[in-house]
């Protein structure tokens, strides 16, 4: 197996959240798109890590995973605050600027 | 390179077939449903479609020899994240079944940039990994994870301990009903 | 030259002394008004430590030149390019087979510090301790503790007691250091200071405009002088290649002539202007009488015994450059003996038509430093020295003795205020009439053997026939200084009280303990300090005669002494007998025309006369040239005749060019100012205001937006960085 696949592979994934960050409106579905993100950066660790033959890819692989189990919960917390005061998670209306 | 010049050195690679067409086929999976995260209208489907998404790239981990992070992955992930979700999504009344609001006003945006951030990378990917091989052998015994974790990098690990503790009360501090 | 390996304590770290004084003049200065006796114990305690030291260092120089260490020549090569250089070595060696045998060479003490290095040059500071230094030391350190003793009483309850004795303190710490300075610019560094502080005392009582208009005009003066002092440094730096005086001198000593000779008389003519206004010498000496407006003890200490002597003690230092550059060993007559005898005679003369006491004795200083000046100019180093050293006592005591007088008085005026002060003040009296007597140079006083030995070497030194001139001014000078002694003498102690002296209610008393103390030290100095300069040649015997000069002359590479056209003075009945004589009969004839009455009139009858006596009342109307024809000259006609051509040809063009530019301004103004500036500066202000409202859409407020933006911004960069860079 190539190496490239793999770091292909994490790119689309990459690519693919970040268009879900930037285009999705509910607060949820964003978060969702962010764990897409995680994942691609978590395969690009252990192909890297498995390349060079070193057990850091991998423990830092384990280290964004509980990282990201933490973001998800003070992230669906914040959107659980937001939806209390604002009755919506809606990212559209979010913005009380008047620019 | 050319991608093609990639797959084509694929495919006349020595290597075990059966690799190469899981690889293939896991690829795909992740693919579709990364797609189908972000582009269906119904709120809990994007949610199974990511658990379509961590499951295979839990396989790849498999595939690379990584046997912790891949369960690990499969149990956390899978097991835990998605649960999240999907009790965020019935917390916060998200309108069960499709929902034509989904996206944002200006979604195109996301393709001006994820399109160009994709080339970019891949240029640079191509460019930069041509044909390197990952060793055949690869596979890394969780006994060497565990003494790495515990070795080595024990002040991160007790670090995020502390974090998931921080976490834990953050977000019970943050959700609770007055 | 090279030095010993341990220097004697006392001479090596002279500099301790300046910094004494200096950390007392800053203790007084910020702790002064708390202490019990207002600063003074300060300053008394600190000079008081200052005169040990320098006695010690006395005791130190004198031992050191009866066994002077063992100094290495660096080796001189006979065939010296510049043959020069080669015959003060060859001099050097002959040294001990001068005829004087016991004249060994005694290096001074000497130590030096980097200040700071410009161009190249290092500036540096140091001392230079040798016999004359420490003559000086002792003397300063003497004088200036009297005077700090006789202030206590003398200055007490004055309104700026503290700051008085704070300034005391700089001055002594000042002149200090002028008297141990290594280089010429540490030299014209204390001399400003010593120029500073005598400018803060004499306008002590500023508050009244005649005595800060004394002070301005001391220092005004001082500063023309200066403009000489440092053009003849520099010069010196430029013709010997150094600040150092020790090899200033020994460049000078080393010269025979040529260009080298030129740039000596020209530094020494530069540098006799220095002389001529710090040291009170003749066309500058305009200052000193005014001077008198300070205190009665600053009088005392500056303007007689100390600051006055820094020009006289300058040339002394620098004698090489004197010597060579005005040919002092081989002519009748140089500029600076004249100058030093034009000023002997005038201040003499204008001693006569002071009615106030302070100002007879200014002018008596004024002349005697003209002895001085005269006594370097004929060549007579060691008799201008040691006249020095006597007349900073025996002139200190005359002042502080008329201080006495006017302190019970409260007047210095001798016509209207005094008279037959003789049984009020008898201490008084004596001291005044011992320092007189020194003064006047009357046997076996101090100032006979000064005075006299300045006559000798005006008779035999310098070239064939000796300097005829200064001989016979000299003499005169001296029946003049008896003269007008005498008159001072009656019309204070003598005679009918007058004025506040014969007030019935406040009748005049005997001084306190604390001024009269320092008058009977400083009578007594009068009287004896003379015998430290007996003659030689066989009245004397030798183990006492010349003791000063032996102790005091420099035998070493930076003094012309062992040149062949150096030599001293001897002993000479004659000219002994005959100043005595003549200051005797002047004497005399002087009382007999105040006591007696004789002669009165004169200036009635004889309109020689009352012209010569209205000349010498108006000072030989010096200030009215000085204010009335060159300042305002300046003021009045060249000044006028500015005005008008600034009024009418320059102003004219003026309005001219100025009524153009109205013209061209108004056209610019419509069309270029209002038109074109205008009209862009509004065109940016809408492009601004567009553009504003463009990039407004960008602050939406939208996260998603700035993501969007973050993440467009990373690519772009990345772009730039895969395909550009």
């Amino acid at each position: 197996m190539l190496l490239n696949q793999f770091l292909l592979l994490g790119a689309v994934l990459f690519s693919i959240g970040v268009y879900g960050v930037l285009a999705r409106r509910n607060g949820v579905l964003v978060l969702l798109s962010i764990e897409l993100i995680l994942n691609a950066v978590n395969i690009n660790l252990v192909a890297f890590g498995t390349y060079t033959g070193s057990i850091s890819g991998q423990v830092f692989a384990l280290f964004v995973i509980a990282i990201a189990a933490a973001e998800v919960g003070v992230g669906l917390a914040i959107v659980l605050m937001i939806y209390r005061n604002r009755q919506s998670i809606d990212l559209d209306e979010l913005s009380s600027m008047k620019g | 390179m050319s991608v093609a010049a990639t797959f084509a050195a694929v495919f006349a690679a020595d290597l075990d077939v059966a690799q190469n067409v899981f690889f293939a086929m896991l690829a795909l999976a992740t693919i579709v449903g990364a797609i189908g995260v972000v582009t269906t209208t119904n709120v809990v489907h994007a949610a199974l479609w990511l658990v379509v998404v961590l499951s295979s790239v839990g396989a790849n981990f498999l595939l690379m020899g990584a046997e912790f992070v891949g369960v690990t992955q499969i149990l956390v992930y899978v097991g835990a994240i998605v649960v999240l979700f999907l009790f965020g999504t019935m917390l916060t009344r998200a309108p069960i079944g499709k929902d034509p609001t989904v996206d944002n006003r200006s979604w195109y945006l996301g393709l001006v940039v994820a399109v160009p951030l994709l080339a970019i990378l891949s240029y640079v990917l191509i460019d930069a990994f041509d044909d390197t091989e990952l060793p055949s052998d690869n596979v890394q015994r969780t006994a060497e994870v565990s003494d790495s974790i515990f070795g080595q990098y024990l002040m991160p690990f007790e670090a995020i301990g502390l974090l998931l503790t921080a976490t834990l009360i953050g977000a019970i501090v943050l959700a609770r009903k007055e | 030259m090279t030095l010993a390996a341990s220097d004697p304590i006392f001479l090596r770290y002279a500099f301790v002394l300046p910094a004494l004084m200096g950390v007392s003049f800053v203790l007084i200065l910020f702790f002064g008004k708390r202490l019990p006796k207002k600063g003074a114990e300060v300053g008394i305690a600190a000079i008081g430590m200052c005169l040990l030291f320098s006695l010690a260092a006395g005791y130190q120089w004198i031992d050191r030149v009866e066994h002077p260490p063992e100094v290495e020549h660096s080796e001189e090569p006979a065939a010296d390019a510049e043959g020069e250089h080669a015959l003060a070595a060859v001099q050097f060696v002959a040294a001990p087979a001068q005829e004087e045998g016991e004249h060994h060479e005694v290096a001074p003490v000497l130590t030096e510090a980097t200040w700071f290095t410009s161009g190249g040059v290092d500036f540096t500071v140091g001392t230079f301790v040798d016999g004359l230094s420490v003559m000086m030391m002792i003397m300063v350190s003497t004088v200036s503790l009297l005077v700090h003793v006789y202030s206590t009483d003398y200055v007490g309850g004055d309104r700026r007691y503290t700051h008085y004795f704070a300034f005391l303190s700089l001055f002594s710490a000042s002149m200090l250091l002028l008297i141990m300075s290594r280089s010429t610019v540490q030299f014209i560094t204390a001399w400003e200071l010593v120029g500073l502080c005598s400018f803060v005392l004499i306008g002590h009582w500023w508050e009244e405009k005649p005595n800060s208009d004394a002070a301005l005009k001391a220092f005004l003066t001082n500063r023309v002088g200066d403009i000489g002092l440092i053009v003849g440094m520099i010069v010196l730096f430029f013709a010997a290649g150094s600040f150092d005086i020790v090899q200033i001198n020994e460049f000078a000593n080393g010269v025979t002539g040529g260009n080298d000779h030129l740039l000596l008389l020209v530094a020494s003519l530069c540098l006799i202007a220095a002389v001529m206004s710090k040291s009170g010498q003749f066309i500058l000496h305009t200052w000193l009488p005014d001077a008198m407006a300070g205190p009665t003890p600053v009088s005392a200490l500056i303007h007689a015994a100390t600051m006055v002597v820094a020009g006289i003690f300058m040339v002394a230092r620098l004698y090489g450059v004197f010597f060579e550059g005005l040919s002092i060993g081989t002519s009748n007559i140089n500029a600076l003996a004249v100058v030093g005898a034009v000023t002997l005679l005038f201040g003499g003369a204008l001693a006569f038509v002071q009615n106030d006491i302070k100002k007879v004795l200014a002018y008596s200083t004024v002349s005697q430093l003209g002895y001085m000046v005269m006594a370097l100019g004929v060549g007579a180093w060691t008799a201008a020295v040691f006249h020095l050293f006597t007349h900073a006592f025996f002139k200190a005591g005359l002042f502080l003795g008329s201080g006495s007088v006017a302190h019970s008085v409260h007047s210095f005026d001798m016509k209207e205020d005094m008279g037959g002060m003789k049984r009020f003040m008898p201490r008084t009296f004596v001291t005044f009439v011992m320092c007189s007597l020194a003064l006047a140079a009357i046997p076996p006083l101090a100032g006979f053997w000064s005075k006299d030995e300045i006559l000798a070497g005006a008779s035999q030194l310098g070239g064939d026939g000796g300097y005829p001139l200064m001989l016979i001014a000299g003499t005169i000078g001296g029946g003049l200084t008896a003269a007008y002694m005498t008159r001072c003498i009656w019309l204070t102690f003598f005679g009918e009280p007058r004025g506040h002296a014969a007030d019935p209610h406040h009748p005049p008393h005997e001084s306190g303990p604390l001024i009269l103390w320092p008058l009977y030290i400083l009578a007594g100095l009068a009287v004896v300090s003379g015998f430290a300069n007996l003659p030689a040649g066989g009245i004397f015997p030798d183990v006492m005669a010349l003791r000063f000069e032996h102790y005091v002359e420099p035998v070493a590479g930076y003094f012309p002494g062992e040149l062949p056209t150096f030599s001293h003075p001897h002993f000479s009945w004659w000219v002994a007998l005959v100043s005595t004589g003549w200051a005797v009969i002047a004497a005399g004839f002087a009382y007999l025309y105040w006591e007696r009455g004789q002669g009165h009139g004169l200036t009635e009858r004889s309109r020689v006369a009352r012209g010569g006596y209205v000349l010498l009342e108006n000072k030989y109307y010096f200030d009215h040239l000085y204010t009335g024809v060159i300042a305002n000259g300046i003021k009045g006609p060249v000044a006028r005749a500015a005005y008008w051509f600034n009024q009418n040809v320059i102003d004219g063009i003026l309005n001219g060019v100025a009524f153009g530019v109205t013209v061209v301004g108004r056209w610019v103004y419509k069309y270029i100012d209002q038109g074109a500036i205008d009209g862009a500066i509004d065109g940016s202000g809408t492009v601004s205001d567009s553009l504003g409202q463009a990039l407004r859409q960008l602050q939406t407020g939208k996260v998603q937006q700035y993501g969007a933006l973050l993440f467009g911004g990373a690519v772009i960069l990345a772009g730039i960085f895969v395909f550009a860079i």
